[in-house]
């Protein structure tokens, strides 16, 4: 089985020896991240098993996908519709990178003032350590921020990529530019897979993502209860791996963990004491294994509930809207869903503010956190206007801006322990 | 009952005794050894209650059988038994500096906190002053002797550092740069004060406001008359010990 990898990886033209190294680091913080948890789920042993085989068992299933004249695109955000990829029978993955191991590779080469999850990403590529992307025939980049879109022009000349046009405005003008970058990404799928997109697969794979968004609702759903019957941890952990496991099998898996939590909420059964502190994250996403905040807050005695972010309920709270079986309904159905999501890339963002003043009711916080990636000017700037209308609001906020190092866990301790006090007092 | 407040900051650690009144305000040096350093200021002190704050609290806390607070809270409520009416804190300490805005009945309404750097802290005004060859204490005092000032463009320790030396090169006197450094440090603070909201009733506190020149520009800044306890480094350990005193079973259980 190891050897069986290390033969993959060798093919996949992986730098063994620092890949071993990237492996070797993440065993030890699963270990103090998630393992160290009381009181988890069952369901969880699917999520720590996939984590503990990260870069192998899927790889290969993306690998034999591959041999069989089967083709894989890597996404790095959640504008990118991937039902049209799931109806030419390619797979999606989304490789968004969590880790700071990789930032120094990719700051040989993009200047150091570039958000960190942009440096993992590139540093993944640049310094061959993920085989996900190793495997993948296209990625599809697009234009949510500026740091993205020139890196992916760097990305475009090791592999091949192609960008996705996000428009920047909400108007009229805007939609339709948008409605035709989906209809040109079909055609960039068909010709990549070589396989015609008709309104029955389409259909189907309409429905495929549709199940595991309503997975992801349900599971979002029960931790508005109190006590929360699930770490923000381990929930956070389910919605990261959605972004690369096999959709079926992930919606399976969600919903045998979400009717776990319905016996726990049943038996008023919680992770966390019904007094524990509870915290919405709202801002930046949080690519795998990227667990700083949520472990510095879990670990000082508050539970996270609810993060509105694209790694949280931006990812899967719109589902495309059922439409009649034929490519030009559901064309514009898919369009109409992904330009709804409240990405900070859009001016005005205003409905924003309104989704994290009713997630705040929803799920019962006591206080929200924003968290914007260093260098993320878009989230950082939009906190200005969260925070006057939170205070409006009366829901307390803390800003934090940081990265996925960790030489500023001290400060942040104090920070957010002082805001739980805050909220306690 | 007598309780203990001890703040462990990143380079003093400083102590306060309560039994009725505060009494035995004790500072000493952190150095590498925080735990070592607070083990031997405790040896043979009997407390009842013994609460910990600054940037050792972790360490230290578990180790002599005490809870932990932040800093915000403790310096919100050592400011507030030294001055009831206070609405604002400024804290400039070692490696940090924050801002704290209370509520009437003093409650943290609201804070700010620099992040990761030493940027307008007490560690930068040490590195400044070892570069100016002038001790930490007189720092102060040296910059207001100034008959001018220069710009600083700089807040990042390092940076600030080879901005200084360039001016040295220049031939700029020490005090005028030494103005000027209290003045970027000043002006950086009361940014931070007005992006809280800043209310009157200001105290100052941390090893900071034993600088004479600090208080009196961050005053300038803010256009508001600042509150400077005798002893501000000990605001935060004050703290601490009134905690320990009167809130630790409603507050950390």
């Amino acid at each position: 089985m190891v050897n069986d990898n290390v033969q993959m990886w060798t093919e996949l033209n992986i730098d063994l020896k620092s890949h071993d190294t990237l492996l070797n680091a993440l065993g030890p913080i699963f270990q103090e991240v998630y393992l160290s948890q009381k009181n988890r789920p069952a369901g969880m042993g699917f999520y720590d098993f996939v984590v503990g085989d990260i870069h192998g068992i899927r790889v290969k299933e993306l690998r034999e996908h591959a041999k069989n004249g089967g083709k894989v695109v890597a996404t790095y955000c959640v504008f990118v519709p991937e039902e049209l990829v799931w109806a030419a029978d390619a797979i999606p993955v989304g490789l968004c990178a969590g880790t700071q191991f990789s930032v120094p590779i990719a700051e040989e080469v993009l200047p150091r003032n570039t958000c960190a999850l942009i440096k993992s990403s590139f540093g993944f590529k640049l310094g061959r350590v993920c085989p996900y992307v190793q495997a993948s025939h296209l990625i599809v980049g697009e234009t949510t921020c500026d740091g993205k879109k020139k890196m992916f022009e760097m990305l475009g000349q090791l592999q091949p990529v192609y960008v996705m046009e996000v428009p920047n405005k909400k108007t009229e003008r805007s939609r339709e530019l948008w409605h035709g970058e989906v209809l040109a990404f079909k055609d960039v799928i068909e010709k990549l897979t070589g396989n015609k997109i008709t309104a029955k697969k389409l259909g189907e794979a309409i429905d495929l993502v549709n199940q595991r968004r309503l997975a992801l609702q349900r599971l979002y759903n029960l931790r508005k209860v109190r006590p929360v019957p699930i770490s923000g941890k381990d929930a956070l952990l389910a919605t990261q791996v959605s972004f690369y496991d096999d959709a079926q099998r992930d919606t399976q898996m969600l919903n045998a963990l979400c009717d776990e939590l319905d016996k726990r909420v049943a038996a008023g059964q919680g992770v966390a004491p019904k007094n524990a502190p509870r915290i919405l994250i709202s801002g930046s996403p949080m690519a795998i294994p990227n667990w700083k905040l949520h472990h510095i807050i879990e670990s000082t005695g508050a539970v996270v509930v609810c993060e509105e972010s694209c790694t949280g309920t931006r990812f899967f709270s719109d589902l495309v809207k059922p439409t009649e079986h034929n490519l030009v309904a559901q064309m514009k159905a898919i369009a109409d869903r992904y330009m709804n999501i409240h990405c900070a890339c859009f001016t005005p963002n205003d409905e924003r503010p309104d989704d994290v003043v009713r997630l705040a009711k929803e799920y019962q916080a006591d206080g929200v956190i924003h968290y914007n990636l260093q260098f993320c000017h878009t989230y950082a700037n939009e906190a200005v206007k969260m925070e006057k209308r939170l205070e409006k609001e009366g829901i307390p906020l803390l800003r934090i801006e940081t990265d996925y190092s960790d030489e500023d866990v001290g400060q942040l301790r104090t920070r957010i322990e002082a805001f739980l006090e805050m909220i306690k007092h | 009952m007598i309780s203990v407040g001890l703040d462990v900051g990143s380079r003093t650690i400083k102590m306060g005794t309560f039994d009725g009144t505060i009494r035995d305000a004790t500072v000493i040096e952190t150095g590498a050894n925080p735990l070592g350093r607070c083990q031997e200021l405790m040896s043979g002190k009997t407390f009842e209650r013994l609460v910990v704050t600054g940037y050792g609290r972790h360490l230290v806390a578990p180790a002599l059988g005490g809870k932990v607070v932040s800093e915000i809270r403790a310096f919100a409520i050592g400011a507030r038994h030294l001055y009831p009416d206070c609405r604002t804190v400024i804290d400039i300490g070692g490696q940090d500096c924050k801002v704290i805005l209370l509520s009437e009945n003093g409650k943290v309404q609201k804070f700010e906190m620099n992040d990761r750097c030493a940027a307008g802290t007490g560690k930068f005004l040490e590195v400044m002053a070892s570069t100016l060859e002038v001790s930490i204490n007189e720092l102060g005092n040296f910059a207001l002797s100034a008959t001018r000032t220069v710009q600083i463009n700089s807040l990042c320790t390092v940076f600030a550092e080879s901005e200084v030396v360039s001016l040295i090169a220049r031939g700029e006197d020490a005090s005028s740069i030494a103005l000027g450094l209290h003045d970027a440090i000043a002006t950086r603070i009361a940014t931070m004060a007005r992006r809280v909201g800043i209310k009157e009733g200001v105290v100052f506190a941390g090893g900071a406001a034993l600088n004479q020149c600090l208080c009196k520009l961050v005053g300038e800044k803010l256009g508001i008359e600042l509150t400077v306890p005798p002893e501000p480094q000990m605001v935060g350990a004050i703290g601490a010990t009134i905690i320990a005193q009167r809130f630790l079973s409603d507050s950390m259980e």
